[in-house]
């Protein structure tokens, strides 16, 4: 059998990688990528938890979140297109016209 | 044996995760996080939740990551960004911060003891239909609003003139 | 683990699986014979005769020249996706044969999300055709690639919401279970099929099923006449190969779970000598499927094509509220009875 410790502990690397992306990268593609490995370890760790207590509202919720992934994922990359039409760029640090 | 397909496809979720950064091209880092997500399924096998790994192979990494290649595909974009990046110090601060917090994590969580044995669940679809049409009814209702509205959204978003 | 490996049970799954895989190898083989000479037979010509009997050894040929033709991979190609996507393409098709049960205890394994293990698999092979198109660097296939895979995931919503009523009725979702519920009969002669109980469902199955595929009528993305070969112009000899192969295993697939959703798997009469009745239900199997092929190949022998936005349009404002509407009134039948 496998604990569920370390169920979670996969989930907080991917986590955390996630996160890292976002440190690292610049281009809003890649930003958008970080963001679905970020949500993909919380369905782990929802699923984990699923398992040990054996209720299903753990599987429920990660319904949700892929959902909310989905809808996300879709805006977002409508939201690229209309960026990239006007600037030309995918630098999300070029994209700073309203700092003071 | 299930250990040894655990760690086997922890690690391979965890290296794509890292290719998904290490990559300059974004279509690679984009099939790198496929072959996670097709990873990640598997780990939901391994804890009894098949439907759920079936549902995000079929949405995640088939219909969500499809929108992600079309996109990348269409904007033809070069390969790496060059010039200057203003915000140079965060890579430096990245890296120590993001270790710290997985040591934090991993010692916290090494060799904890759950209070009782893993319950047996299996997450058939009869059990998670009927969960999610008694229970959960009013999120499912609300979360079909949030797609609609996500559509009609993305569709203004990216249509050339209103 | 060591003693799982040694065991009776994974010998017999590793004999199943090597017997699976075989025979849909030679079944892509011997499809292409089929599939030309039915072709050529409607369009009153003779097809293959040269190579052996009736031209049978023709599929044989044509491997062999496969082998020995020069590989070509474009300068401008991105070469690791190029030589990734038809590997890509493949594996998926072939992957579905695992879970389909061709006998009573001829199965790989039974999942009990099976059919939406074949849904799932299916959906990973777009990713072969987008990947090949777009590796190529050339125009035509950027275009087929792109045309071909929006069709793809139009239909395969339709696809997968056609079978809703079938899983509803049978209330599951594992394959050997859907096949098992439909094996006696009713007044002692119509046999207890899903077609009979959904008809509308599978005529939104079987013509989802062939855009799935990118088969005629459907096959804009690698039409001749308009687009060089679509989405595999660039592609030669084993590459080339693959691709068609995955074509042919992914129509199999689709005929296969299209008998066994909707005309009984293997059930059928079961007659004579205990040995033969052990046979019998994989050969009642393999008739349907051949049906399901044959219907395939007639439906391009006269070469109709829709054109794209005739394509799409079919497949949202007609397939797609069909089958909803299947859905809906299925919920509501089974309710008051």
């Amino acid at each position: 059998m496998i604990p569920v410790a370390w169920y979670l502990i996969v989930g907080a690397v991917l986590f955390l990688i996630g996160v890292l992306g976002f440190f690292i990268k610049r281009n809003i593609i890649s930003l958008l990528l970080s963001v679905e490995i970020m949500l993909n370890a919380v369905n782990l760790t929802f699923v984990a938890f699923s398992a040990q207590n054996g209720q299903i509202s753990g599987q429920i919720f990660v319904f949700f979140v892929l959902v909310v992934a989905a809808a996300e994922a879709a805006v977002g990359l409508a939201l690229v297109i209309a960026m990239f039409r006007n600037r030309e760029s995918l630098d999300v640090d070029r994209s700073n016209l309203l700092k003071w | 044996m299930i250990q040894l397909l655990f760690f086997f496809f922890a690690a391979v979720a965890v290296g794509a995760a890292i290719n998904v950064l290490a990559q300059k091209h974004v279509l690679y880092s984009a099939l790198s996080l496929i072959l996670m997500l097709t990873a990640m399924s598997v780990l939901f096998i391994l804890l009894r939740a098949d439907f759920l790994a079936m549902i995000q192979i079929i949405v995640y990494a088939g219909a969500i990551m499809v929108l992600f290649t079309f996109v990348i595909m269409l904007l033809n974009l070069p390969t790496e960004e060059e010039g200057s990046d203003p915000l140079r110090w965060l890579k430096f601060i990245g890296i120590p911060f993001v270790l710290f917090f997985l040591f934090l994590i991993v010692g916290t969580l090494w060799g904890v003891e759950p209070l009782r044995a893993p319950a047996e669940l299996v997450g058939s679809p009869a059990a998670i239909g009927t969960s999610l049409f008694k229970d959960y009814l009013l999120p499912f209702e609300v979360t079909s609003l949030l797609i609609l509205i996500a559509l009609v959204g993305a569709v203004i978003f990216a249509k050339k003139d209103l | 683990m060591i003693a799982y490996f040694t065991s009776y049970d994974f010998g017999l799954v590793l004999l199943k699986i090597i017997v699976i895989f075989a025979g849909v190898m030679n079944v892509v083989g011997l499809l292409s014979w089929v599939e030309r000479k039915v072709m050529a037979r409607v369009q009153m010509r003779p097809g293959p005769t040269r190579v052996g009997p009736f031209g049978l050894l023709q599929p044989l040929a044509d491997l062999l020249k496969f082998v020995f033709k020069e590989e070509v991979i474009p300068l401008q190609a991105n070469t690791f996706l190029y030589i990734a996507a038809p590997l890509v393409s493949l594996i998926p098709a072939f992957l579905s044969f695992a879970v389909v049960p061709f006998g009573p205890s001829f199965q790989v394994t039974d999942l009990s999300v099976g059919l939406l293990f074949i849904f799932a698999v299916t959906s990973l092979g777009i990713y072969g055709i987008v990947l090949g198109g777009w590796a190529s660097n050339s125009k035509y296939p950027l275009m087929g690639a792109m045309r071909s895979s929006a069709q793809m995931i139009s239909y395969e919503l339709s696809l997968t919401l056609s079978v809703v009523g079938v899983v509803m009725i049978a209330n599951t979702l594992s394959l050997r279970e859907l096949v098992v519920s439909q094996e006696s009969t009713w007044f002692g002669f119509i046999p207890r099929w899903y077609v009979f109980l959904q008809p509308l469902a599978f005529l939104i199955y079987v013509v989802s099923g062939v855009a799935e595929t990118n088969r005629l009528p459907f096959d804009l993305a690698e039409s001749e006449q308009e687009l060089v070969a679509g989405w595999h112009t660039e592609y030669s000899s084993m590459k080339f190969l693959m691709f068609m192969m995955a074509e042919y295993a992914n129509m199999i697939a689709v005929s296969s779970l299209a008998t066994i959703l909707f005309l009984g798997g293997w059930n059928g009469p079961m007659f004579g000598p205990p040995l033969l009745q052990m046979v019998l239900p994989i050969l009642w199997f393999v008739l349907k499927v051949g049906c399901f092929i044959f219907f395939y190949i007639l439906l391009r022998s006269t070469i109709p094509r829709f054109r794209y936005d005739q394509l799409m349009r079919f497949g949202w404002k007609v397939l797609l509220p069909l089958a909803l509407a299947n859905i809906l009134v299925t919920s509501f039948v089974l309710a008051i009875i």
